[in-house]
């Protein structure tokens, strides 16, 4: 802390606030990436770190660095940019591997989704009767199961 | 004042993002399948490029910045490459 004591009151205060407002989120969206059950609810959970904890500690970066140098400073933009961008192209990347690989194991989550009688009975009695083509349309995707071997890790 | 207003607020945003770190490390290590693991580590690359950030803010120099830029490219390529991996079974066809 050498050049800090330069920083003016007015700065210190919302550089202060951001760091705590940025890191906070960002342990929010770790603790949810332990916490919750499925793979693609925990897709969901470290995002907010990758925005608005992103976002919150580098405006924190810029005002600081900013104010020190009383010069505009903004190559912080460039982490920005760069982590708006590739974040979403990750993580549908992932997204669509796990998918891939559950429908290779005959575990097709948005089909097991619509399979579950009890809520589905819960939901709307009437459709547990149409739900039964769905479970034999369903059936292909086991046979394929053994392919896994060949695909790749498990 | 500004300087132990800075001190403490930077000591209890390092130790929020270790504490995200340690979350992420444990979703690595522990992961039921691949795609979990692959996950955690992306959050790992994100959670060490912000605490990057603010051990710069604290030395005031901009040479940490650097580190956070490389990180956060590499991180962007590894986690493609292992989400490429996971989907095909080889990462370059």
């Amino acid at each position: 802390m050498t050049q800090a004591a330069d920083l003016p009151l007015w700065a210190a205060i919302p550089v202060a606030l951001l760091l705590l407002i940025g890191s906070a989120l960002t342990l929010i969206g770790s603790i949810g990436l332990v916490r919750l059950k499925t793979f693609y609810e925990r897709l969901h959970a470290p995002t907010l770190g990758t925005s608005y904890g992103m976002g919150f500690i580098l405006l924190g970066s810029m005002l600081f660095f900013s104010v020190l140098q009383t010069r505009l400073v903004v190559h912080e933009v460039l982490i920005g940019i760069l982590l708006v961008l590739t974040t979403p192209v990750t993580l549908m990347l992932l997204g669509r591997a796990a998918l891939h690989r559950d429908r290779l194991e005959g575990n097709d989550p948005a089909a097991t989704a619509v399979q579950d009688p009890a809520a589905t009975a819960a939901e709307n009695p009437a459709a547990t009767a149409a739900e039964k083509p769905a479970g034999a349309a369903a059936e292909p995707s086991q046979v394929e199961a053994p392919r896994r071997h060949e695909a790749g890790p498990s | 004042m500004s300087v132990s207003l800075l001190t403490w607020s930077l000591l209890a945003a390092q130790i929020m993002l270790g504490a995200a770190f340690i979350c992420a490390f444990y979703r690595t290590v522990k992961g039921p399948r691949a795609q979990d693991r692959v996950i955690g580590l992306d959050t790992l690359y994100v959670n060490g490029m912000l605490l990057l950030l603010t051990f710069g803010i604290r030395s005031g120099t901009s040479l940490y910045f650097e580190g956070a830029l490389v990180i956060a490219l590499l991180g962007f390529v590894s986690t493609a490459a292992l989400a490429k991996f996971l989907m095909r079974g080889e990462v370059i066809e």
